[in-house]
């Protein structure tokens, strides 16, 4: 008899009688959806929450915040970068990433959380290899809670998806706080419109 | 087998004082930030019942899910296979492996892996194997079992991890700062993730409704053991299915507040369909469990999420270490579960607690942890696996209590004996709980003598 069989045949002999499935609540009745709570989780679990600038313009923000960044790769259209992620061959050809930038789907406010999948990272190593992550957020797409993030259709239909909750840490050393541990070093969210319009700084003036 | 003597392997723990005193309040501090996280939540509690509810249903209808699991995991290209037992997992991953070339391993922490003891195997079979979570890195490097399941390194100091990465991975023997320990495991490691042949996660859960396996981690290294190599393999308990992903939201949410009192880990990876050109591999793991399955008593050890919760709130855990529990779970779960596995090896296990239900009151999915230990207790001494030290103590109490007259006597002589014999004859051998305890000093009178005193003398009124 096959281990499957074997298996799936003991289980079935030794199943307790059958107890019922209780209905999941929502539990965020009267609770909001709000950007300051977000913020305020988000900050807790070793992220940044960087405004936008006034003028929208996206480059040259992400240069404000790391002005020594050699390689920029970005998988937004609202930031250009200078490692274009279309022209990645294999994940570890990202290993030199300096700064890398994506698009959230959303933000859960409970948590401080962003969710995205490999949609949106182009290459799914891109949140992990670089040395720092910059995450574009429609301040609107922002879910109360846990419960309510697992209702988007995302879940079912992307091939990987994550919750990202600030900077890659460890604390296995006598519980010493260390960000940065294998992935990003830190991770930064901007609040922008998606497909706002970039408008170019005004020059001369 | 051997039995495992948890109180003489504790001993040795016990002897590192600095040791044994971080240990107890880092541990400690852990349960404190899992209790303020949790009463931030006004549902926590609800919570706890659905996740105990939820994984009851599941495991009463175990068998139905897996198929559902597998089904749609095939669907979306995984491979699953089915493992009996530890040896049929570890030459499964070794197959997959070798019939593909793949040599070197970066590997994600799995309690799973370390249950089949499968590094060594893979290891003798000319495979590489790179642990890349720091904690079992460092354990990995000093040839330790973990310690503990979320922080498997708990009982090293930082000195510890100095010695053991300078004599390893060449790193300042006198530097201890522990932002340079971790980035020197960080630049060592990140040369592998891109070099590996294949990468190996453990699960925490496996959705039956999707064919998504779960991975929730913080440091990010189990993302890159998948992203990168074009292999991947994932070890899951069969125990791990839930039904369906809005059933996730009741779990994340608790599974670190309970384990680190954050409010979630930083990472929460849903891997549902490989990466295009690659292949993704599920290997379900029984050894074990669905025996387990058909204990009436002890089934409901496999709720468990493993957030070791019960192990940081356990006083003899805490003082005691978790590798002198000689398993690889340790702590109030491991107590309940290793028994399971080998009775008599894990004989001594149940006797290491206290039975004060602190570990049944933190967990997420409500285990009766407590209650399954005293079973396990009445069991072991029905088979006859007690030691016999224990076992004559045992019957001289049983003796004593059942009868009023020589209990009397014994409480009576025994206040006077603590005061009045000499220590050889009050700590020897035979007072096992006396070794590192002094005994307190009794009161000037028994209750029995007190009450005659005072209420039978007046009439019945105080």
């Amino acid at each position: 008899m096959s281990s499957r069989h074997e298996i799936l045949d003991r289980v079935r002999k030794n199943q307790p009688a059958p107890r019922p499935l209780p209905n999941v609540p929502m539990f965020d009745a009267g609770v909001a959806a709000s950007l300051d709570a977000f913020r305020t989780a988000l900050s807790r679990m070793g992220g940044r929450f960087v405004p936008a600038a006034d003028d929208q313009d996206l480059d040259a923000q992400v240069h404000a915040l790391f002005p020594d960044a050699k390689v920029v790769c970005s998988a937004t259209p609202e930031v250009k970068g200078n490692r274009p992620i279309d022209s990645i061959r294999a994940p570890r050809d990202l290993h030199d990433v300096d700064v890398g930038v994506v698009r959230a789907v959303f933000g859960v406010a409970e948590t401080g959380s962003i969710w995205l999948s490999d949609a949106e990272f182009g290459v799914s190593a891109l949140g992990f290899l670089s040395q720092h992550l910059i995450v574009l957020l429609d301040p609107q797409a922002i879910v109360t809670n846990m419960h309510r993030a697992y209702q988007h259709p995302g879940l079912f239909t992307a091939d990987y998806s994550v919750f990202m909750t600030g900077p890659s840490a460890t604390a296995d050393i006598e519980g010493v706080l260390i960000h940065g541990a294998q992935g990003v070093r830190t991770m930064s969210v901007i609040p922008c419109r998606r497909g706002a319009r970039v408008t170019p700084r005004p020059t001369g003036a | 087998m051997k039995r495992i003597d948890h109180a003489e392997a504790s001993s040795h723990f016990i002897k590192a004082k600095d040791h044994i005193e971080f240990h107890d309040r880092r541990l400690w501090d852990l349960r404190q930030k899992r209790d303020r996280e949790s009463v931030q939540l006004d549902e926590w509690e609800a919570l706890r019942t659905l996740a105990s509810e939820i994984k009851e249903h599941t495991l009463t209808h175990l068998a139905d899910y897996l198929e559902e699991f597998e089904a749609n995991a095939t669907r979306n290209g995984v491979h699953v296979h089915w493992a009996r037992d530890a040896a049929e997992h570890n030459q499964i991953v070794f197959e997959i492996m070798n019939s593909r070339g793949a040599r070197t391993l970066v590997k994600a922490k799995s309690m799973l892996t370390d249950e089949c003891d499968m590094r060594p195997f893979l290891e003798t079979r000319g495979i590489e194997i790179m642990e890349t979570d720091l904690g079992e890195r460092i354990q990995q490097l000093d040839d330790e079992p973990p310690s503990h399941i979320v922080v498997p390194a708990v009982h090293k100091l930082r000195a510890d991890v100095a010695r053991v990465f300078s004599e390893t991975i060449g790193t300042d023997p006198k530097n201890s700062d522990v932002h340079y320990l971790a980035e020197s495991q960080r630049q060592h490691t990140r040369p592998y993730f891109l070099r590996a042949d294949a990468g190996m996660t453990g699960a925490n859960f496996a959705v039956a409704e999707t064919g998504s396996i779960v991975v929730c981690t913080n440091e990010g290294n189990a993302d890159l053991s998948v992203h990168l190599p074009p292999l991947y393999i994932a070890s899951v308990g069969i125990e791990k299915v839930v039904p369906r992903i809005e059933h996730l939201g009741v779990f994340v949410r608790m599974l670190s507040r309970s384990a680190l009192g954050s409010p979630i880990t930083q990472l929460t990876s849903h891997f549902r369909v490989p990466r295009k050109g690659t292949e993704m591999h599920v290997v379900l793991v029984d050894n074990g469990r669905s025996e387990r399955l058909g204990m009436d008593d002890f089934w409901y050890s496999l709720k468990c999420i493993r957030c070791g919760a019960c192990m940081n709130t356990c006083p003899v855990y805490r003082r005691s270490g978790g590798l002198s529990y000689g398993a690889t779970y340790s702590g109030p779960i491991g107590v309940i579960i290793d028994p399971t596995f080998n009775l008599r090896k894990y004989s001594s296990l149940p006797f290491a607690s206290t039975l004060n239900g602190s570990c049944t009151s933190v967990c997420p999915v409500r285990i009766n942890i407590h209650e399954q230990i005293y079973k396990w207790r009445q069991i072991i001494s029905e088979r006859n696996q007690l030691p016999m030290i224990k076992k004559e103590a045992m019957q001289i109490a049983g003796k004593v209590l059942s009868s009023p007259r020589l209990y009397r006597a014994a409480v009576e002589t025994a206040g006077a004996g603590v005061e009045h014999l000499p220590r050889f004859m009050l700590y020897n051998r035979l007072n096992t709980w006396g070794l590192q305890r002094e005994v307190p000093q009794a009161p000037p009178s028994t209750f029995r003598q007190w009450y005659l005193e005072h209420r039978v003398k007046n009439g019945g009124r105080g």
